[in-house]
C-alpha cells in the first residue's frame, strides 16, 4: 500500500478511497513524551490542512494536520488508554485515525518516503 | 504537525543566540539544545518524564548558566537595597540566603530573585530572560555609592533530589562540611581545585544545591558530578514540570509586572519588618502603597493550583470559568510525571480561590473540569 508524507510530519497510507494517518517517527521523536490524543470522531469532515487531531506532550500541545481532505471513518481507540503508543510504535500501532478520501488527487502534493527521509535529513 | 514549546515571545526575539559554557558538553550529551532566554539550552537528553522521575528519586545536574549573577558592594549597601526589594537585611545573616521581588511603582512584578549575604557584599541570582533589565533597573535606582558587578563568566548548576547531598559530597571540601548546611545557607567550598559558592535550595521542590562556579570549572565540575551512580543531567523541559509540581511561580507565565505579590502568594518574600507601619521600618518599598492594602483587605485574584480530570492538560492562556462566567487564565499547565496527571495553575477571583472549588477550563473549545487544590502538589522535600 503507498504511503505518503507531508512536510508538517504526517504519514498516510492509503488503500482504496481509505487513508489511516498517523505522524512519523521523527515527529514523535521531536514532540517527546506524549501524555493525551484528542482523536476526531469518526463522521468529522476535514479539510487538507484542518487540524483535526491534537497530540499533548510533556511541555506541549501540537496539531496533527489532515493531510489531504476527507470523511473520518475512525480514530485508534487505544490511544485513549496508552496514547505513548505514538512513541513506541508511530507509524503502525500509534496510527491516529482513518478517513475516507474526497479528493485523492491531494495525494500528489506529498512526499514518498525517500523524498520525505531526504527532507528530514536535511532539517 | 506543529511544534510549539513553551518559550517567552521576548526571550525568542533575541537577536543573537550565546551559548554557555556547557554548550558543548549538553551537545555530546546527547542534550537536545532549544533558544530559551537568549541563549542554547538544553531541552531534554533521553526524555523529560523519565529525567523528572529520576530527579524525584535520584538526583539531576541542572544547568541554570543562563541566570544572572550580580554583586552588589558599597556604602550604605543594606539602606540601598531596602529601598528597592521589600527585604529586611537587619535578618539576613552571613551564610543565609533569601527570597525576594523586584517590584515597579504599582507593586507589580519586574522579577523575582535570591539574595545572599557575602561578608562585604549581597548577591543576588535573577532570570536569565530578566538579567538585562533588572541590571538596567538596578543601576538607575540604586546610587551612584553602589556598584554592581555582573558574573557574566561565571556558571550556575543545580544539583537536585534525595540523593543531591550524597553525591556532591564526595567531592566538595572546605572549612566545614555540607552537611552544615541547612535550606536556604550557603558557603564557600572546592570542587576539583575550583572555588564554588554552594547554597541549599533549589527550584524542584526537592532538596538539593545550587552551585556558583567559574566558568571555566564548568565541564570539570559537570563531569564529576555525572560520573555518579546517582546523578544524570536533566534539561529545561523537566525543570519546568518538577517546579510546577512544587507549586513554584515561573517568571514570564505565572509572575509578571501585571501580577503582585499578594496575588501570587508570595508574600514570604515581603519581610515582617517592611510590611510594618513606616516608623517601625514598615513600607519604602516600590509599590508599598497596594502591596500593604492588598495584605490588610486581601487582593482581589489570587494564583492558585488546580487538579483536572482527564487525561488532557490545559495551558498557559485557558480560560477558566464558573459557568459562563470567565474567572480567571490559566498561567502555567501541563502532565505531572509524578502524579500521572494534568495539573495547572491560574490567577482566579479571589471567591473561587478555596481549595475544593469546581471550576472549568475552555481547551479549544472543549471544558475541563478543574478543582482547586492547595499548593505544591507535590510535597517539599526540603533539608531545613
Amino acid at each position: 500500500m503507498p504511503r505518503y508524507f507531508s512536510e508538517d510530519h504526517e504519514w498516510i497510507e492509503v488503500e482504496g478511497d481509505t487513508g489511516t494517518v498517523g505522524i512519523t517517527d521523527y515527529a514523535q521523536g521531536q514532540l517527546g513524551d506524549i501524555t493525551f490524543v484528542e482523536l476526531p470522531e469518526a463522521g468529522a469532515t476535514v479539510k487538507k490542512g484542518d487540524a483535526p487531531c491534537v497530540v499533548d506532550s510533556v511541555k506541549a500541545a501540537s496539531d496533527v494536520y489532515a493531510p489531504v481532505s476527507g470523511t473520518v471513518t475512525e480514530s485508534n481507540a487505544a490511544l485513549e488508554g496508552e496514547p505513548e503508543l505514538v512513541n513506541s510504535d508511530p507509524e503502525t500501532g500509534g496510527w491516529l485515525f482513518r478517513l475516507t478520501l474526497s479528493d485523492p488527487a491531494e495525494l500528489d502534493g506529498l512526499m514518498d518516503q525517500a523524498a520525505y527521509d531526504e527532507f528530514v535529513a536535511g532539517l | 504537525m506543529s511544534d510549539t514549546y513553551e518559550i517567552d515571545d521576548r526571550e525568542a526575539t533575541e537577536p543573537e543566540v550565546l551559548t554557555l559554557p556547557l554548550d558543548v558538553w549538553h551537545r555530546a550529551r546527547g542534550g537536545r539544545m532549544v533558544e530559551f532566554a537568549g541563549y542554547w539550552m538544553p531541552v531534554q537528553y533521553e526524555g523529560i518524564i523519565a529525567e523528572h522521575l529520576w530527579t524525584r528519586e535520584s538526583a539531576g545536574l541542572f544547568d541554570v548558566s543562563h541566570m544572572g549573577q550580580i554583586v552588589l558592594s558599597g556604602e550604605g549597601l543594606d539602606a540601598a537595597v531596602e529601598a528597592v526589594l521589600p527585604i529586611d537585611l537587619a535578618t539576613l545573616k552571613l551564610g543565609q540566603q533569601r527570597y525576594s521581588l523586584l517590584l515597579d511603582e504599582q507593586g507589580g512584578i519586574l522579577d523575582d530573585l535570591m539574595v545572599q549575604r557575602w561578608p562585604n557584599d549581597l548577591y543576588m541570582v535573577v532570570n536569565g530572560a530578566m538579567k538585562w533589565d533588572d541590571i538596567g533597573h538596578l543601576r538607575e535606582e540604586l546610587p551612584d555609592e553602589i556598584t554592581l558587578n555582573h558574573l557574566d563568566e561565571h556558571a550556575l548548576l543545580a544539583l537536585q533530589g534525595p540523593k543531591a547531598a550524597a553525591a556532591l559530597e564526595r567531592h566538595v571540601t572546605g572549612h566545614y562540611p555540607l552537611s552544615a548546611l541547612t535550606f536556604m545557607r550557603f558557603g564557600t567550598f572546592e570542587i576539583a581545585g575550583y572555588p564554588v559558592t554552594i547554597s541549599r535550595s533549589g527550584y524542584t521542590g526537592e532538596d538539593g544545591f545550587e552551585i556558583s562556579l567559574p566558568g571555566e570549572g564548568a565541564e570539570a565540575i559537570a563531569d564529576l558530578l555525572c560520573g555518579e551512580p546517582e546523578v544524570k543531567p536533566i534539561g529545561l523541559g523537566a525543570r519546568g514540570s518538577l517546579r510546577l509540581e512544587a507549586g513554584l511561580p515561573l517568571y514570564g507565565h505565572d509572575l509578571s509586572p501585571e501580577t503582585s505579590p499578594v496575588e501570587a502568594g508570595l508574600t514570604f518574600g515581603i519581610n515582617k519588618r517592611r510590611k510594618g507601619i513606616v516608623e517601625e521600618g514598615g513600607g519604602g518599598f516600590p509599590g508599598a502603597e497596594r502591596i500593604l492594602a492588598e495584605l490588610a483587605n486581601g487582593a482581589p485574584r489570587q494564583w492558585v493550583g488546580l487538579s483536572l480530570e482527564g487525561r488532557q492538560a490545559a495551558r498557559e492562556g485557558a480560560a477558566v470559568f464558573v459557568g459562563n462566567e470567565q474567572v480567571g487564565t490559566v498561567t502555567s499547565g501541563g502532565f505531572s510525571p509524578s502524579l500521572e496527571r494534568p495539573i495547572a495553575a491560574a490567577y482566579v477571583t479571589s471567591a473561587h480561590a478555596p481549595p475544593g472549588t469546581a471550576l472549568e477550563i475552555d481547551v479549544r473549545g472543549k471544558r475541563l473540569t478543574a478543582t482547586v487544590t492547595a499548593l505544591p502538589f507535590v510535597p517539599h522535600r526540603y533539608h531545613r
